[in-house]
């Protein structure tokens, strides 16, 4: 059993509209036979953050286009995307691109 | 007394002739001034900058606090004096990278921009002033920045830079700054600057926030790398729609100005493979480690298949300006006029009218008797926002006879989110709420200033 962990959760770039426009989230992920990945965090915010409107965040198992994920202020391409697995203390944040001038 | 009064009268008009005088000189003046600065609406040769092989004593005076920085020197100076930068987009961005880029002493400056000059322009677009009003944009920022340094060679386009002469354009420039406001466009400028083997300096910002990057530099990823997909048409939101803080683009274009300074002084930049991150309401910024080039990517990964510029509208679902979309959701049954409307609220024939608009700009102006519950209540069924459209149709039922449907309209600024309320409305029609005759007010209170109330503000 992986023990429960804490993560902070950010949305920006105008995501956290969203989760009614809160840009920040303490959350504890509960314990569970696997360690948590990138994937099942994703589907964990759609059932427990996400009320409305799924397809403005999620395509697919991953996020829609136009949206950049940064776990500890690295792009996750860097670290794996949808298999990171997640620690204790994570920093994970969901960033609209923006395109106005 | 007739006398002194005689008197004092041709003295006024002596006066008046004289300022009438002066007023002509110096609309000549100004002409003269602003037709050395010729605005073109094709994309043509520029002439090469000439190398200048020392500094002049003015540009020394000039240049002296920034020449003394160990950074910069003479060097970067002249680095900066024989680089060419074009800039597409003269708006929030554009205006205070263009203002910064001329005062340090740029070579060229192209000023790229398909717009004119509006009022609801000045507060972020610093480089146009109110005489302004109606002009071309790039004219509009070329004059202000000719103001200010004079030995920059402005080169003003009116145009919409497109598949046909973005390279042609892009070739002629040695740095490329992205300031457009909407999403073809940046992947437009993304792929021409890959072709053309140019740096692109792009920044973009939205209501308190602003993101900064810069793409194909020194073997960092393109744009493309970082979104090879476009994001869907509905989740992309402009400046009209979503607001802006004036000053939060002014801070990103004057990011932009360094990075652009920095590459042209030969310092380079350090934003090639990072992303700025800038949330205004925090006064934060965060700066985010990107991924490489990508080796898969279309348009500079190994094996490209975008080899020339194609469709950047249908790619992206999108049009490349920033102006608002006219939805089309309702048949035309489900519609009225701003002119029916108003033969509606004329009859005093009962009917609710419902203003489906954020409470913020409800706040601006509101059509008296309307009733506000947001379109997102509506969306999220938010059960205080029922109850009170609930009571209200019955109040409006109260007051008719027979048992017709209660009429509902429903308004927005646009005409765009009220389409969305009918829909939603009409599945509450008679489950959630009594049974009711729902229509959308088409153009919305925009079109209600336009053709109904001149007094109406507009937004
Ligand atoms: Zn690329």
């Amino acid at each position: 059993m992986a023990a429960p962990i804490t993560i902070h959760l950010e949305f920006g770039g105008g995501a956290e509209l969203l989760f009614s426009g809160v840009k920040k989230h303490h959350m504890t992920l509960p314990s569970q036979s696997q360690p948590w990945d990138m994937k099942q965090l994703l589907v964990w915010i759609q059932q427990n953050l996400l009320k409305e409107r799924p397809e403005l965040f999620v395509q697919g198992d991953s996020v829609r286009p136009g949206i950049l994920v940064l776990i500890n202020d690295a792009d996750w391409e860097l670290l794996g995307e949808l298999d990171y697995q997640l620690q204790d203390k994570d920093n994970i944040v969901f960033i609209s691109t923006l395109h106005g001038g | 007394m007739a006398q002194e009064v005689c008197s004092l009268k041709a003295q006024l008009r002596e006066k008046e002739k004289e300022i009438a005088d002066l007023k002509n000189k110096l609309a000549q003046l100004e002409k003269s001034h602003t037709s050395t600065l010729e605005l073109r609406d094709r994309v043509t040769p520029l002439t090469p900058l000439k190398a200048k092989a020392s500094l002049s004593n003015e540009d020394i005076m000039r240049y002296s606090r920034q020449l003394i920085l160990p950074e910069l020197g003479v060097q970067g100076q002249l680095n900066i004096s024989k680089t060419s930068v074009l800039i597409v987009g003269c708006g929030g961005l554009g205006c205070p990278l263009a203002q910064y880029l001329a005062a340090a002493g740029i070579g060229h400056l192209g000023l790229l921009d398909y717009d004119e000059v509006e009022l609801s322009n000045l507060h972020r677009q610093v480089l146009h002033g109110e005489d302004n009003l109606g002009q071309a944009k790039a004219l509009s920022a070329a004059c202000a920045v000719r103001r200010l340094n004079s030995t920059v060679e402005c080169i003003p386009y009116h145009l919409q830079l497109s598949s046909e002469n973005a390279l042609q354009l892009i070739q002629q420039y040695d740095i490329v700054a992205d300031c457009s406001d909407n999403v073809p466009t940046r992947y437009l400028v993304n792929d021409a600057c890959v072709l053309s083997g140019k740096p692109l300096v792009s920044a973009s910002a939205l209501r308190m926030e602003g993101q900064l990057a810069v793409y194909n530099y020194h073997g960092g990823p393109c744009y493309r790398c970082l979104y090879p997909v476009p994001p869907p048409p509905e989740t992309v939101t402009n400046c009209s729609d979503g607001g802006v803080l004036g000053v939060v683009p002014g801070i990103m274009g004057c990011f932009q100005a360094l990075e652009v300074l920095k590459i042209a002084s030969g310092q380079g930049s350090s934003c090639g493979q990072q992303l700025v991150i800038f949330d205004a309401q925090d006064a934060r910024f965060r700066c985010i480690k990107l991924r490489p080039r990508q080796a898969g990517c279309v348009v500079c990964g190994e094996n490209p298949s975008i080899t020339h510029l194609a469709d950047y509208e249908s790619f992206c679902g999108s049009a490349a300006t920033d102006k608002c979309r006219k939805l089309n959701l309702l048949s035309r049954d489900q519609r009225i006029t701003v002119q029916d409307y108003k033969s509606v609220m004329d009859s005093t024939e009962p009917h609710l009218l419902l203003d489906v608009r954020p409470p913020v700009e409800v706040d601006i102006c509101h059509l008296p008797c309307s009733v506000n519950i947001p379109l997102s209540s509506l969306e999220e069924r938010k059960i205080e926002h029922l109850q009170l459209l609930q009571e209200r149709i019955r109040q409006v039922k109260q007051q008719m006879a027979g048992d017709c449907l209660p009429p509902v309209y429903v308004i927005c600024k646009m005409g765009n989110d009220s389409q969305k309320a009918v829909q939603v409305l009409e599945n509450l029609s008679g489950s959630e709420v009594d049974s009711i005759m729902v229509k959308d007010i088409s153009g919305g209170l925009m079109a209600w200033a336009k053709t109904i109330d001149p007094t109406f503000p507009q937004y």
